[in-house]
């Protein structure tokens, strides 16, 4: 019988002959990486495990991206932590000014590659199966575990293959792809299960937006999203990565827990309403509703790409004045290129803030905090009740064009309405 | 065998950010952790945390984030295990790795009542509500052996110098 791409990943990094869905294994890691949240906690729990070294100072990654820059003693006593310990251990260490949001460095830096495993400990490192890579989020003491011995146990997962076709309509981007399947599966629906993006639709993606679909696979409650590697991501390694990798697929007769298929042709640009990302509407169903800030950033859309739709939407406009818009790159590189491309002049000329890299306000620790009865539209991939800040706000999700127009209009609008070509 | 009292958590998709919210993350003291447990969901529930309760919870629960500060914070608190519909991916690792046991029972939840008296006997496979016993989903034979040693860190303590963990 034939197997999936997530099986022959596993199978790569265990000893095992032959596994199945359910079945729990070791699995190597070719990465691990952690950050100021996740990396002290991870630490302490390795030394009570009883090593002193991590496995292997080459396949270990530190960036401190949560709290950063510090926001009060605490947090900078936690990057001191994480910067000594990545210094005397010897592993890699992006420091702020550096590096970024992690998993864009981590992907730009050439740490990704088809087929490999990558343990983070952060939810989102489900990120680098844009590139076909079993990347998977985990606490802090299964980060411990990792660091120790390079293996975590891992429940082999069913697969889920998710199937794009069609041509995209204008102001639809893979954040909306990404929406649109969330909407349809719920966000339970791959609870046990990857998540594999197949089809012309998936291969249409560029790689910033597919960096944007495999990031949210985890609000559907998937292990990992994968994307097949493709002559798009052979390029995008290219000269960006001396690491070995080989594309591999899912055999034909390969077993799928379930099939989705969307026709991209029928999404229009999308908004998932407070306080889920499962709660998914057409934009036009959001329209009118009064916005106090937009963000534009983070680990899923915080990528050149969505720099540059919003600074197209706002060229030669202004930000509402009932309305804040914060701009945050997501690592030093894309804020150099979007600096190098005048993409941040347009931003300031437009009255935004544009933000240092780093995860700040996306979970509420800082540098853009709502008020009770404040309402957001933001390209980030959480809106949990609280999330950016007190109980009482509200946040919207949604991409770049759509962020960007909702800055300028004050309120959602549909980015169409606004006399702008995609 | 290990009994609680049920403390119930109804709602589905209760996310890690209502359970421990991110502004608390950069707290690294268990004791300090505890104090923020349910924050942003109702921070009453933790005054109905006995020191043996069993928190029993809806489905999807713990969705989002990876920080470990909610299980954590629930073992310091004196949750002993969860009864659930179903779990999210990580917060499940999280509690499996700390000992904190969450086990998939809906039968059993859909028969809890606040205070009623939980039994988990992972030998029988069972859990018991008020003396009636539910079958609970099975439980990999890979997490009893985490359980039984204590959690992930003292599993691995014992491994880490003597046999090759991949297999």
């Amino acid at each position: 019988m034939g197997r999936t791409l997530a099986e022959k990943i596993l199978l790569a990094h265990t000893d095992a002959d032959t596994l199945a869905p359910g079945d729990v294994v070791m699995v190597r890691c070719d990465v691990v990486m952690t950050n100021d949240i996740s990396g002290p906690m991870a630490f302490r729990a390795m030394e009570r495990m009883g090593a002193a070294r991590v496995f292997d100072p080459g396949k270990v990654v530190i960036v401190p991206d949560h709290f950063v820059p510090a926001k009060d003693e605490r947090s900078a006593a936690l990057q001191k932590l994480l910067r000594d310990w990545a210094h005397e251990q010897g592993v890699a260490y992006y420091e702020q000014g550096r590096g970024g949001i992690e998993h864009q460095v981590l992907v730009e830096e050439g740490w990704v590659v088809p087929g490999s495993v990558i343990a983070g400990g952060d939810s989102h490192t489900c990120t680098y199966g844009a590139l076909g890579s079993f990347g998977t989020g985990l606490g802090s003491t299964d980060i411990a575990a990792c660091l120790a011995s390079g293996a975590f146990w891992q429940a082999v997962p069913t697969t889920i293959q998710v199937e794009l076709t069609g041509t995209r309509r204008p102001f639809v981007t893979g954040k909306d792809v990404i929406l649109a399947v969330i909407g349809e599966l719920g966000v339970s629906g791959g609870l046990g299960s990857v998540l594999e993006f197949v089809g012309d639709g998936a291969e249409g993606l560029s790689l910033d937006e597919r960096l944007a679909v495999a990031n949210m696979a985890v609000e559907a409650g998937a292990e990992t999203g994968l994307f097949p590697a493709d002559a798009a991501v052979a390029a995008y390694l290219d000269g960006r990565t001396t690491r070995p990798w080989a594309a591999e697929h899912s055999d034909a007769d390969a077993q799928y827990e379930g099939s989705v298929l969307i026709d991209l042709e029928s999404v229009p640009p999308l908004v998932a309403l407070p306080h889920s990302p499962g709660n998914v509407v057409p934009v036009s169903e959001a329209k009118g509703r009064a916005i106090d800030q937009v963000y534009i950033g983070n680990c899923a859309n915080g990528t050149i790409t969505d720099l540059r739709q919003a600074a197209e939407m706002l060229r030669g406009r202004t930000v509402h004045r009932r309305t804040r818009l914060i701009v945050v790159p997501a690592s030093q590189r894309v804020y150099r290129q979007a600096l190098a491309e005048g993409l941040l002049d347009v931003f300031a000329a437009a009255g935004a803030l544009v933000s240092a890299p780093s995860c700040g306000a996306c979970f509420g620790g800082s540098g853009g905090i709502l008020a009770a009865g404040e309402a957001a539209i933001t390209t980030t991939n959480r809106n949990f009740r609280g999330r950016m800040g007190a109980g009482e706000s509200s946040v919207h999700l949604a991409n770049a064009w759509v962020a960007a127009a909702a800055a300028v209009a004050g309120e959602i609008v549909d980015p169409a309405d606004l006399g702008v070509a995609s | 065998m290990i009994a609680g009292r049920a403390v119930v958590v109804p709602q589905d998709d209760v996310d890690t950010d209502v359970l421990y919210p991110g502004p608390f993350l950069n707290v690294t003291d268990v004791t300090q952790m505890k104090a923020h447990l349910f924050e942003g969901l109702d921070p009453a529930l933790r005054g109905r945390l006995g020191g043996d309760t069993a928190l029993v919870v809806g489905a999807n629960f713990g969705c989002g984030s990876s920080r470990e500060h909610v299980p954590q914070a629930m073992r310091a608190a004196g949750i002993r295990f969860l009864v659930g519909r179903s779990f999210a991916r990580i917060f499940h690792r999280n509690a499996v790795n700390l000992g904190l046991p969450a086990v998939v029972c809906a039968e059993a939840v859909d028969a809890c009542t606040e205070g009623s008296r939980l039994e988990l006997d992972f030998e029988r496979g069972t859990i018991a509500v008020d003396g009636a016993p539910f079958p609970i989903s099975p439980v990999a034979p890979f997490m009893r052996a985490i359980f039984a040693a204590g959690g992930l860190e003292p599993w691995m303590r014992d491994r880490l110098d003597t046999t090759t963990l991949v297999g």
